[in-house]
């Protein structure tokens, strides 16, 4: 097991090394440096004083080495100017130059300052995930209960009314992306014109204080379009289990039905959907922006909108590695835990 | 003019369908009275669940193709005074027209908007998706078949852009900055070489014994793929028949990049089953080259799942398509596909709900169709 552990570590490891350095990459190309100067210094500056800017805050070295920096393993570029003035990737505002250390990248847990919000990266990510977190665990405790009893429900009978009335309304779910139940959960729920005025359709007073009325909305749309798919997976893999010998003996032994769902079938129908949710993870992460856009709800999502559409590199990249942190870590976990949970599965 | 009322709203915009009622119906009748000859589509006529999800999808692809017959209005046109109006108001000028479903933001027909929509996803999501399976049936077969470290580094690759945030991705390649690099025209050049891989590796492997067919099918499919590709990848077509827009090359190209991992995992995963069946056996022993096993006694027997997810990813590429409105991503304002009309219409929701309504409800419309029609196929492909 340890191995095991150890060898997806370095895998991981390996993966956010290579994702990370795609995003720096393709957010340093030269068209959108060009942008970040224009947009940073001065709108109306001319071709070469663009590459002057570039060039003054440390944006002419090649892309592998900016990459280092970034990372911390290569020593922050240092300039000196025309007047003797020391500026370098490292020197901050109130440090000295001789004082300011080599390296200062995120393995010495320097991430940046994000060039839209004025603050550094570390403490916006940090502040905007947890309002994220807030939004994902209520999620969270709505989808995965509703999809687990639909699931249940529907595959204990495969092929009665009620599997097939169930077995709709998760492929409904499915097929109704974020952006549109959202945009219909507002007009019924919270429109001026014609709806029902039950909750507010915007989020962002959940920022400080969530109440029913603003983040019943948001959790909802995002908790749907998850809930089928596991509902699916669930049903599917409950119907296999009730298919199985040992429940038709412990049918003809007389073991109420009531008893033969919780107590025979239910724990093994579950080890199919635990990674499911697991794996849910990377695609929530798609509609954490989506719903967060729509109902103005300032998270991780939002930031992220934010950090790409003004192209603000470092925090961007910090997104980047969060979300793919994320992913990682949710796939491991859920391999830990299908080994964990299936005896039938065992790793040398 | 009077404004309509609900019912005459209904009644109108069901005239307007008329085209699309008569293919469905044409279609319909003639698949039932063929249906035992017409194998696994046949069927598909049993299922309750897979009618329903056909009817949507073919109502869908047939208001694609007469789209310019329904419209009511030009789909980009703005009419002053139309701005935000409610659905039924009359078109001022008085040559008895409607704004059927009302106007949007910028005074254009919601109903015509909705409409041109449907072209433009159809257009997109099942060619879109058509290239994803070609880049992931190319890849996947090998490394299924032949495993090792061939396997482990395409898994690897696949692993890596399936942990990416879909929605990061796209905000990084979807921008007008990237097109200036060239990005996008190589991942073009690269994505879409693989059909052609395909194709002649299908040819090659099944009449190399006999070099006169090859020949000729190998010849016919390199010229009109070559002659596709200079157009399509570099916009250089010398006869001007194959052009994309390098907005939508963008788009395109970004969507196939995303969904073909997926693709990949599914095949490689099929691969990996079939691969110990008896057939492949034979025709080791007969000696067969690997691409032939690979191609024409694997790739026909995965059919069924392929099939069926082929469906499904439709519906998930339309729905990231919508994303990409939704964000205003790659496609022009002007553009009338869902999810930037639900993107323009979403501003003023609580106050005007009409043009936000409509589009969504189609889009939704579609992937359930979508959805259930992949549903009514595994059904009916589990029962043989």
């Amino acid at each position: 097991m340890l191995t095991f552990i150890t060898k997806r570590l370095l895998v991981m490891l390996a993966t956010s090394l290579c994702l990370t350095f795609v995003v720096f990459f393709l957010t340093n190309l030269q068209p959108n440096l060009e942008k970040l100067a224009k947009t940073e210094a001065n709108n109306r500056m001319t071709d070469a004083q663009v590459i002057s800017w570039l060039d003054r805050n440390g944006y002419s070295d090649p892309v592998l080495f900016r990459y280092g920096q970034w990372l911390g393993v290569m020593p922050g570029w240092v300039k000196t100017d025309a007047d003797g003035k020391v500026t370098g990737r490292c020197i901050t505002t109130g440090v000295a130059a001789a004082d300011a250390p080599g390296y200062c990248g995120i393995l010495q847990g320097y991430f940046g300052r994000s060039t839209v919000f004025k603050e550094s990266v570390d403490v916006i990510i940090l502040k905007r995930l947890s309002l994220t977190g807030i939004l994902m665990f209520w999620v969270m405790i709505v989808m995965v209960p509703a999809a687990l009893i639909i699931g249940v429900l529907a595959g204990m009978r495969e092929g009665s009314k009620s599997d097939r009335t169930l077995s709709a309304i998760s492929i409904l779910t499915t097929a109704t992306p974020e952006y549109v139940s959202g945009v219909v959960f507002i007009v019924v729920f919270s429109s001026m014109a014609v709806g029902l005025k039950w909750f507010k359709g915007s989020a962002t007073s959940a920022m400080d204080d969530i109440t029913f009325a603003n983040f019943t909305l948001p959790v909802m749309t995002m908790a749907l379009y998850g809930m089928g798919y596991i509902a699916r997976m669930t049903r599917a893999s409950m119907a296999e289990v009730m298919t199985a010998q040992y429940i038709r003996t412990a049918r003809l032994k007389g073991v109420s039905f009531r008893n033969v769902v919780l107590k025979h079938a239910l724990r093994n129908a579950l080890i199919a959907p635990f990674t499911v949710i697991m794996l849910q993870f990377p695609w929530l992460l798609t509609g954490v922006v989506i719903v967060e856009t729509l109902f103005n709800y300032k998270g991780f999502g939002w930031t992220l909108v934010q950090a790409a559409g003004n192209n603000d590199i470092e925090l961007l990249l910090s997104c980047s590695i969060a979300a793919v942190l994320v992913v990682l870590v949710t796939q491991l976990i859920s391999d830990i835990g299908y080994v964990y949970l299936n005896p039938k599965i065992r790793v040398n | 003019m009077e404004s309509l009322g609900w019912v005459e709203i209904f009644g109108q915009i069901f005239v307007q369908f008329t085209p699309v009622w008569i293919g469905l119906v044409l279609i319909f009748v003639l698949s039932a009275m063929f249906k035992r000859r017409l194998g696994l589509y046949g069927r598909l006529f049993d299922s309750t669940i897979g009618l329903f999800g056909l009817f949507i999808v073919l109502f869908w692809v047939l208001t694609a193709i007469f789209a310019d017959l329904i419209i009511t209005q030009d789909p980009l046109g703005q009419i002053s005074g139309m701005k935000n109006k409610l659905p039924g108001t009359p078109v001022p000028g008085g040559d008895n027209s409607y704004y059927l479903l009302g106007g949007d933001n910028l005074a254009r027909d919601v109903f015509s908007r909705v409409v041109m929509g449907a072209r433009f996803v159809l257009s997109i999501a099942p060619a879109a998706t058509l290239f994803a399976f070609m880049v992931g049936v190319t890849l996947g077969l090998p490394a299924g078949y032949f495993g090792k470290r061939l396997d482990t580094i395409l898994s690897f690759i696949a692993n890596m852009v399936l942990a990416f945030p879909v929605i990061l991705l796209f905000y990084l390649l979807v921008t007008p900055e990237i097109r200036v690099t060239g990005i996008p025209t190589i991942m073009a050049a690269v994505l879409f070489l693989f059909p052609i891989v395909f194709l002649m590796m299908l040819f090659q492997s099944r009449y190399y014994t006999e070099p006169a067919k090859r020949n000729l099918y190998c010849g016919i499919t390199l010229i009109i793929c070559l002659w596709a590709y200079s157009g399509l990848a570099f916009n250089a077509d010398p006869l001007g028949v194959f052009y994309m827009d390098p907005n939508l090359l963008n788009v395109f190209v970004s969507v196939v990049f995303v969904n073909s991992p997926t693709v990949f995992r599914i095949v490689r995963g099929i691969t990996l089953d079939i691969q110990t069946r008896d057939y492949v056996a034979a025709a080791q022993t007969r000696g067969e080259g690997s691409w032939y096993i690979m191609l024409w006694e694997i790739l026909p027997n995965a059919r069924g799942p392929l099939i069926v997810d082929f469906c499904l990813r439709i519906g998930y590429t339309t729905i990231l398509l919508g994303t990409l409105g939704f964000f205003g991503l790659g496609v022009s304002p002007e553009s009338p596909d869902w999810g930037s009309t639900i993107n323009d219409g979403r501003k003023l929701l609580s106050i005007y709900p009409h043009p936000a309504l409509p589009p969504a409800i189609a889009l939704m419309s579609l992937v359930l169709g979508l959805n259930l029609l992949a549903d009514g196929l595994r059904e009916e492909s589990l029962k043989d």
